[in-house]
C-alpha cells in the first residue's frame, strides 16, 4: 500500500438560531436603535443595565425603565492582545465592565484604546455609534475613552 | 416606542463552528479512489469484515485494517427514511431518502440518497445501484455519487443483508 496523499479541508458547522427577546430586552434593544441605552429599576431602586425582567432579589417583574447615559466609568477590564475572528474588533482592545452614568451596575462592552496602558480602571469612557443602526447590542460599535 | 413596527422582538444569534477537517490515511485514500470512479474498502484481518468508507480500524476486533477490496456499486437498502421536513441550507427539496445502503462485498452500511424510486414502494432488501455524475466533475466525494436508484434484481432476505460478495445477489 502507496503512502496515500492526507486530504485536508477548511469545513464549517453553523447553527442559525433565531431568538425572541422578550418585551425586556427587546426595548433595550429597541431603545438602542433610537441611539438610547435603558436600564431597569430594581426593588432596591438600583438601575440595573442591560435591562432584565424580573428583580434579582425578590424575584418580581420589572417594568420601570430609565434612560442611562452614554458615558461612564470603567470598574474593570481585559486587554486583548490578540483578537480572534468573532471578536468585535481585529486590532487590540479591552473587555470592560462599564458603569454608565445613572446606572448602579456595570455592563460588560469593548472599549477601543490604542494600547492597553491607555485604560485604567475608573476611566471615562463613551459609547460610539454605529453608523447604522438596527435594535442590537453592536449598534454601540464600542466605547472609546473620554 | 413610538412606532410598534419599530418594536424589536427578535434577534438572529447564529453560531458557526469552523473546521479545518483533515481525513487521515485510511480515509484518504478511499476519497483518492472514489476520485477515479472506485469503492474501495478495507478488510479487517482478523473478523474478515470489511468496512466502506474505512477508517483504518477494526472496531470489533481493535487492529489495524490494511487490506483493501474494490466493492461493487450495487447495494442493498438496509434501512431508510423519508424526510418530508425541509432542513436550512440543505439545496434537495423534500419528500427525499435518506438510506443506509450496504455495498455488495462489505459488510457495514453507508449512508446515501435514494432516488428515481417510488418513496412508498421503498422496503428494507431492496437492491440499488449508484448514479454517477460525469467522470469530468468527479472529486474526492462521495457526492460522486449523485444518488442510488433502485434496480431490477430480487430482493435480498433481511438475515442476507450485509454477507454478500462484491459478485452481488442472484436471488
Amino acid at each position: 500500500m502507496s503512502q496515500p496523499e492526507i486530504l485536508s479541508q477548511a469545513f464549517e458547522l453553523g447553527y442559525t438560531y433565531t431568538r425572541s427577546t422578550g418585551p425586556v430586552i427587546g426595548r433595550f434593544f429597541t431603545e438602542l436603535k433610537k441611539r438610547k441605552i435603558v436600564g431597569i429599576k430594581a426593588s432596591d431602586s438600583r438601575v440595573v443595565v442591560p435591562p432584565m425582567e424580573y428583580d434579582p432579589d425578590t424575584a418580581e417583574e420589572l417594568s420601570e425603565f430609565v434612560e442611562v447615559g452614554e458615558q461612564g466609568e470603567i470598574v474593570s477590564f481585559a486587554w486583548v492582545k490578540k483578537p480572534r475572528e468573532a471578536h468585535p474588533m481585529q486590532v487590540p482592545f479591552a473587555w470592560a465592565m462599564i458603569k454608565l452614568d445613572g446606572a448602579d451596575v456595570p455592563m460588560i462592552h469593548c472599549v477601543a484604546a490604542a494600547a492597553e496602558s491607555d485604560i485604567a480602571t475608573g476611566a471615562r469612557v463613551r459609547a460610539v455609534w454605529a453608523d447604522e443602526t438596527v435594535g442590537f447590542i453592536t449598534d454601540i460599535r464600542c466605547f472609546e475613552l473620554v | 416606542m413610538s412606532d410598534e413596527q419599530d418594536v424589536i422582538t427578535g434577534i438572529n444569534a447564529p453560531v458557526y463552528l469552523k473546521y479545518n477537517f483533515t481525513a487521515g490515511r485510511a480515509p484518504s485514500r478511499f476519497l483518492s479512489q472514489i476520485k477515479k470512479g472506485v469503492l474501495m474498502g478495507q478488510r479487517c484481518p482478523k473478523c474478515s469484515a470489511v468496512y466502506v468508507p474505512p477508517r483504518g480500524s477494526c472496531a470489533l476486533c481493535g487492529v489495524a485494517t490494511e487490506e483493501e477490496v474494490k466493492l461493487s456499486d450495487k447495494a442493498t437498502v438496509e434501512s431508510f427514511t423519508i424526510v418530508s421536513i425541509p432542513i436550512p441550507g440543505n439545496p434537495i427539496e423534500p419528500p427525499f431518502i435518506v438510506a443506509n445502503l450496504v455495498l455488495d462485498g462489505s459488510n457495514i452500511s453507508l449512508i446515501h440518497l435514494l432516488s428515481e424510486c417510488v418513496n412508498e414502494e421503498v422496503h428494507i432488501g431492496q437492491r440499488v445501484q449508484g448514479v454517477w455524475n460525469p467522470e469530468s466533475e468527479w472529486g474526492y466525494s462521495m457526492d460522486n455519487i449523485r444518488y442510488f436508484k433502485p434496480i431490477d434484481e430480487p430482493d435480498v432476505p433481511v438475515d442476507k443483508i450485509g454477507k454478500l460478495p462484491v459478485t452481488g445477489w442472484e436471488g
